[in-house]
């Protein structure tokens, strides 16, 4: 009677040297890295009583302070849209350009994907560091943030939405003759519009979080109130404009979620 | 005789067939709200001269800064911000895990008390903005990378619990079924079924949430948080544009270069 032959395992699977081998290099990262940051968890906990004295004084929130930040938390708002519908207007062509189904020259493509890599590739309150510097302090600095910023995350969603279209029609059209701009009217536009829209929807959310906290750096709105309550250590204040935030956060992002469903 | 049936267009109410109008009226309305309230006039004089020293320290950058081996220039404060983002998204991805199961909805609820709070106090954290919670950290363990480990290991929880929740609700059931048809208790059900379906994705999810936390490292310095934000931030405010040259050059190749390596990564886990 023969058994069947029980199927070899190559040494790297029989000593796990995969798992293993990938176990010690994680260890390695985490030991190197907590060296090169200082790590102290003792540190943590001997200043805990601080750390706590600051949440007791953060949870008795100056309740009249209210009224001094509607005004800077419209603006912040305001902010988001302009700079929103900046970035996204600026997007829309480029995202046509990296879009693989309607531009067929790969060099263009690439170029065009390639400059939207390198604009993604900044952190906003960078952007907002270096336009405080050129616009002076104020809104004009977060909006141009902003729209920079929405610029870079619009356009690869865009041209994402752009490259799962159905081509029928885009056939259709041209067979008939139609020029390049017909068939974007008639028969690209209508079918990624309600996508775009949502995305745009779905940026401004972004764009609004985003925006509370750029005018740390003097770039308007609401992060200019929460800069100087932190500078003069009246934390009962910066609980106020965190709650503040917190609400404008979740109102936006609930009509917005509610616009994206009905949309989609 | 014939009759003829004409083809009516489909009846369409009013509302309906006015409702764009409306539309129209509120993002008209919107809009001029926010062209009137906001005031554009922050612009300097100077503002041409100060973004034409701004493009020429862009072309120029200052290569020196690259490396000089005092442990404050480009590459070593490159390798402290990755240092910051990798342990804080480690340590954020092992807290996530039980805020995750907290957040996931059961398969067996009726009442989502307990995922319904859970996705709130994610929420809650998601919305916390970094940049107070890492002054925060400051005030508790001093100024340095350290309060930006604290500050982006408990941010990422936000969205690391959020993803790791969606992961465990929408994860195939079946090798969890085999199990416990085989007679396993619930913790063998969770070491050998749970675990093995659902570490790919979380794997996968940490990776991502890395190529953001090394963007947010990078800016958490600007508070005093350590890593590359702090030398760019001086040098912003003292308009030493070659400077911020090297270290924008810088910021940009480390993050192309993490997010490749990282999507390669990803791809090969799913």
């Amino acid at each position: 009677m023969t058994y069947p032959e029980i199927p070899r395992r190559s040494w790297v699977q029989r000593w796990h040297v995969k798992g293993i081998g990938g176990t010690v290099v994680l260890l390695v990262l985490l030991v190197a890295s907590s060296q090169m940051t200082g790590v102290d968890v003792g540190m943590f906990f001997s200043n805990f009583g601080q750390f706590m004295n600051l949440l007791v004084r953060m949870s008795h929130p100056a309740w009249d302070y209210t009224t001094v930040i509607i005004q800077p938390l419209l603006e912040t708002i305001q902010m988001a849209i302009l700079g929103t519908t900046i970035g996204a207007a600026f997007a829309i062509p480029f995202a046509v350009l990296s879009a693989s189904n309607l531009i067929h020259s790969r060099l263009l493509r690439n170029v065009t994907r390639l400059f939207l890599d390198l604009v993604r590739t900044l952190p906003d309150l960078l952007l907002a560091a270096i336009f405080v510097a050129i616009f002076g302090i104020g809104s004009t600095a977060g909006v141009v943030t902003l729209a920079i910023f929405s610029f870079g995350m619009v356009s690869k969603l865009f041209y994402e939405v752009i490259e799962t279209i159905d081509m029928g029609p885009l056939e259709a059209l041209e067979s008939v003759g139609a020029s390049k701009v017909t068939i974007i009217w008639y028969a690209v536009l209508p079918q990624i519009l309600n996508q775009f829209i949502s995305y745009f929807l779905y940026t401004l959310e972004i764009n609004v979080r985003a925006s509370t906290v750029l005018g740390y750096l003097g770039a308007g709105g609401i992060g200019v109130f929460l800069q100087r309550s932190l500078n003069e250590f009246n934390y009962s204040q910066t609980a106020v404009i965190i709650l503040a935030t917190l609400v404008v956060v979740l109102v936006i992002d609930g009509i917005s979620n509610h616009l994206r469903r009905v949309l989609l | 005789m014939t009759t003829t049936t004409v083809m009516t267009k489909p009846h369409r109410t009013i509302w309906q067939r006015w409702n764009w109008l409306l539309w129209v009226v509120v993002i008209g309305a919107l809009y001029y709200w926010t062209i009137n309230g906001l005031k554009f006039t922050g612009l300097q004089e100077s503002a041409g001269a100060v973004s034409r020293s701004i493009v020429d320290g862009l072309v120029h950058p200052q290569w020196s800064y690259v490396y000089d081996g005092s442990g404050e220039d480009l590459v070593s404060l490159i390798l402290q911000t990755l240092a910051i983002a990798f342990l804080g998204t480690i340590v954020s991805a092992v807290i996530s895990v039980p805020f995750a199961f907290w957040a996931a909805r059961g398969t067996h609820e009726r009442f989502f008390l307990r995922s319904g709070s859970g996705k709130v106090v994610l929420t809650l954290i998601r919305t916390f903005p970094e940049i107070v919670l890492a002054i925060m950290f400051i005030k508790a363990v001093g100024p340095g990378s350290y309060a930006g480990v604290l500050a982006v290991s408990i941010h990422s929880i936000g969205m690391l619990g959020k993803l790791f929740s969606e992961a465990i609700e929408n994860m195939d059931r079946g090798s969890e079924e085999a199990i416990t048809s085989a007679g396993g208790r619930s913790g063998q059900v969770f070491a050998l079924a749970t675990v093995p379906t659902i570490m790919p994705e979380f794997f996968s999810y940490t990776l991502y949430r890395f190529e953001i936390a090394v963007r947010s490292a990078s800016i958490l310095g600007m508070v005093g948080a350590g890593g590359i934000g702090t030398p760019m931030i001086f040098a912003i405010q003292t308009r030493n544009w070659p400077k911020v040259g090297i270290i924008l050059l810088g910021i940009v190749i480390m993050v192309l270069l993490i997010d490749s390596l990282s999507e390669q990564l990803r791809k090969r886990l799913i």
